[in-house]
């Protein structure tokens, strides 16, 4: 009892023991007999080809064995070539899958395991602590799992190891008619429904050729700018209690709840709200929306003064931002990172900007940037951007233009439900839609934009079915967070914390 | 002057019969326990009006029972201990938490002259010894060993570190604490907190004035010592889980917890002592005895909304900026208010 416990001290305290050491030697010793194995496997088999190819070879003379064989046959030559091709296509095939296996137990191999045998494994680290965040940790923001690497309290490696929420969102897609899909690809990043569903219809529409009316790109826009403040705001609560604050969080909440007040109102969903629809927005906004909505834009940038009152001049939340997770922008563009963080290093890179889709460019805008790219210059973009998005909604709200909300193509949207009593037509291409949904003509689309975390793009293939070949999103939760290594190495643990909220990771969109 | 603890260290300036201290001492075990529940609640309560939400209100009324609801919860579970955990010191860091949280307790005085109670005259304290500062310290220094053993027996990484912090933090701001009070001291002449009280009746001037700086320095190291925001490294939450009580569940999470409470009472308590006058009441020299008490319970409840404001306002330091906080600005700033206190006090 006495020895195992210290013995367990011991691991914890991040030195090596004699007993830990040889459980992980132990174990690679049980790895290696296991690789033994598949190469002898495959030895065996290729003797088995060696063996057979020279039968095949001799073929038509005396059998040297001296047994009976039938291969002495001349009609049997062709089926014994076959086997032997067979074979040799399968010897092939498995030093294919051997080399594959090679590789992969070499990417393994990078993974430091240490953790789970509770000691680091040579003497050289024996002042390594190796410490497993998450799956299941408070400050991980989901099910982010950490492998940290740690001298003290200062990060030497952190490996984030992604894949406790996957959903197979991808997949599902592909099984589903192409209006089905929306709902399910707003459930990826469960922050941004909205973005979700305008990549994922911006594709599709951009294959179908459909043009969506000027009113329901306006609502678009007022839409995705309210969810890019609900999402901000929901980061700003997270990230501020993840240093201690935690009052911010309750006030990001109150004006959240607001945001999906409104979501509700309009669509009848707090969230995953399926309001975007393939050439428009599934009906117009209810009466007294707009209201509600000026309402809120007004209260908007006094609680944004509030908040910054609270943070930007708050001596600690400085100390613990600035110069903190500093990555230049020139690393962080070779890692594909996009949004907020590539901007808080001086980059305006913003797909609004660069590419406007859904009337963007009506709007008039800034896109903030930082200067250097730490945790402080990350933590004002986002604000500021706040800010900006308030602008764009009062834009669109007040020049918000009459028309349709969905586009006229009754291939593509469903009929109005008067037309049903007495058009024959409407009534067959509403059955036909909701059976069998629209048909899309071949073609591959991508289709990028802003989303709050960065470039969210979807990428649709259609055969000219009812289903989508291929759905992928380039969800900017993923890779962003390529670039978290090099962020928090060197860096405090509790800093680490902190730059990983700042880099506000989503697992739902990262898994998918 | 009978003295009860007789020996050369101490000397007790009043002391009762010995079944009237049994009875207050009972008495004494039964208040600091009670005031637990009440802090617990209106810390709760506080800190939802500080976010806009109401706080508890489901259980009792006002929701006045839910931390009772809180304790025979955790009292009921199970008393969970990991396989590597180093078992007696597991089970005793608790203890030696709670024990020592509750020891500084009968060390605050809530009156002056002993009251006059059903015939027997007696002291609103636990005890009043002439070294009352130095084993209120005493005892604080030996509470950081329930979070270091708590911390170090788990055998938890996340404690590990916790107790780690823990070590170094309260070290480190032990050293400014004890210095800050050097001033108080001085000027008192007496390590009696009944005296210093009794000082700052005689001045009508609390400490609070001439001693701001002092009272500032002790008050953020008391918040550190006592593990509150902006100093609560060993809990944090977000980085290292439950810092040293990653493991604890039950009653032995209880226990810390608890202690924790007790200690918020208790250094409200002492910084009402020793800065805000203990049981003096301003511009009235004539206020009756039975109100000590109650005063100063109500300063030490304006020092605990202080605490419950800050926790609620400000963020987490990080460990080197605590550490360099405590020791490259508090301790120079404590030893400095010390030197000019004494050169003040030899000048006049």
């Amino acid at each position: 009892m006495e020895v195992s416990a210290d013995d367990e001290k011991t691991g914890s305290g991040g030195h090596a023991g004699g007993p830990d050491r040889e459980a992980a030697t132990g174990s690679r010793e049980q790895d290696a007999p296991a690789t033994k194995g598949e190469r002898d496997r495959g030895a065996k088999i290729a003797d088995q080809t060696s063996a057979t190819t020279p039968e095949a070879d001799t073929d038509g003379q005396p059998d040297e064995g001296g047994g009976s064989s039938p291969s002495a046959d001349p009609q049997a030559e062709s089926p014994a070539t076959a086997t032997a091709t067979a074979l040799q296509e399968r010897t092939e095939r498995e030093a294919e899958w051997e080399e594959l296996a090679r590789r992969y137990r070499a990417d393994e191999a990078t993974i430091d395991f240490s953790t789970q045998l509770g000691a680091v494994a040579t003497q050289d680290e024996a002042e390594l602590l190796t410490i497993n965040m998450g799956p299941h940790h408070p400050a991980t923001h989901g099910v982010l799992r950490l492998l940290t690497t740690l001298e003290g309290e200062v990060i030497r490696d952190v490996k984030p190891i992604i894949g406790y929420l996957h959903t197979g969102i991808e997949k599902t897609a592909e099984d589903k008619a192409y209006w089905k899909v929306i709902p399910v690809v707003e459930r990826m990043d469960y922050l941004a429904y909205y973005f979700n569903a305008m990549a994922y219809c911006g594709a599709v529409e951009d294959l179908l050729g459909v043009e969506v009316p000027k009113r329901a790109q306006y609502l678009r826009v007022i839409h995705l700018e309210l969810n890019r403040i609900m999402s901000h705001l929901v980061w700003l609560g997270t990230t501020m209690l993840d240093l201690g604050a935690i009052s911010i969080l309750w006030y990001a909440f109150r004006e959240r709840e607001t945001v999906l007040d409104l979501f509700e109102y309009s669509s009848g969903q707090r969230m995953h709200t399926r309001y975007f629809q393939i050439g428009g927005v599934v009906e117009d906004i209810p009466a007294g929306w707009a209201t509600k909505l000026q309402r809120f834009l007004d209260e908007m940038p006094t609680r944004l003064d509030q908040y910054e009152a609270m943070l930007s001049k708050n001596e600690i939340i400085l100390q613990r931002l600035k110069n903190v997770g500093v990555l230049d922008a020139r690393r962080l563009q070779e890692w594909g990172v996009s949004g907020p963080l590539l901007r808080a290093a001086g980059v305006p890179w913003d797909l609004r900007k660069a590419t406007p889709y859904s009337s963007y460019d009506d709007f008039d805008f800034k896109v903030p940037v930082g200067t250097i790219g730490d945790n402080y210059d990350r933590y004002a973009v986002r604000v500021a951007e706040m800010r900006e998005s308030v602008k764009i909604i009062q834009q669109a709200l007040d020049g918000l233009p009459e028309g349709p909300t969905i586009t006229e193509d009754r291939k593509v949207a469903l009929p109005p439900r008067h037309e049903l009593a007495t058009s024959m037509e409407a009534l067959i291409h509403h059955f036909k839609l909701v059976t069998e949904g629209m048909r899309v003509p071949e073609g591959e689309a991508y289709f990028p934009i802003e989303g709050p975390r960065g470039e969210l793009g979807c990428f649709v293939r259609s055969n000219g079915s009812s289903k989508p070949a291929r759905v992928h999103m380039r969800d900017p939760s993923f890779v962003n967070l390529q670039a978290f290594g090099d962020m928090a190495r060197g860096e405090y643990i509790a800093d680490m914390i902190a730059t990983l909220a700042c880099l506000d990771p989503l697992l739902g969109g990262i898994d998918r | 002057m009978t003295s009860v603890l007789a020996g050369p260290l101490s000397a007790i300036n009043y002391a009762e019969p010995w079944y009237v201290q049994i009875i207050k001492a009972l008495l004494i075990f039964a208040i600091g326990f009670s005031l637990v529940p009440l802090v617990l609640l209106y810390e709760r309560k506080l800190l939802g009006r500080f976010q806009g939400r109401p706080g508890p209100n489901r259980v009792g009324i006002y929701g006045s029972m839910q931390p009772l609801a809180d304790i025979g919860k955790l009292l009921f579970k199970e008393q969970f201990k990991p396989r590597g955990a180093i078992g007696w010191l597991f089970i005793a860091a608790p203890l030696i938490s709670m024990v020592a949280a509750l020891a500084t307790f009968p060390l605050i005085p809530f009156s002056g002259a002993p009251q006059e109670i059903l015939g027997t005259k007696v002291g609103l304290y636990g005890l009043d010894s002439d070294i009352g500062l130095l084993i209120f310290f005493a005892f604080s220094a030996i509470g950081s060993y329930g979070i270091l053993l708590g911390g170090w027996s788990s055998t938890s990484k996340y404690s590990f570190l916790g107790a780690m912090r823990g070590a170094a933090q309260l070290i480190s701001y032990e050293a400014a604490q004890g210095l800050a009070l050097l001033g108080v001291v001085m000027t008192t002449g007496s390590l009696s907190l009944s005296e210093i009280v009794d000082k700052q009746d005689h001045m009508g001037l609390w400490f609070l004035v001439p001693q701001i700086v002092g009272a500032f320095i002790f008050f953020v190291a008391t918040l550190a010592e006592i593990n509150r925001t902006p100093f609560d490294l060993l809990e944090a939450d977000s980085e290292l889980v439950g810092g040293f009580m990653t493991e604890y569940g039950g009653g032995r999470f209880a226990l810390y917890y608890v202690a924790e409470y007790v200690h918020l009472v208790v250094a409200g308590a002492m910084f009402s002592t020793l800065f805000l006058g203990g049981w003096n009441i301003p511009f009235w020299n004539g206020a009756p005895g039975f109100l000590d008490p109650f005063v100063v319970l109500a300063k030490t409840l304006v020092i605990v909304s202080i605490i419950i404001w800050i926790r609620a306002t400000l963020p987490r330091l990080r460990y080197d900026q605590l550490m360099s906080f405590g020791w490259k600005i508090l301790l120079p700033l404590a030893t400095l208010n010390a030197l000019v206190t004494a050169i003040v006090l030899v000048a006049l």
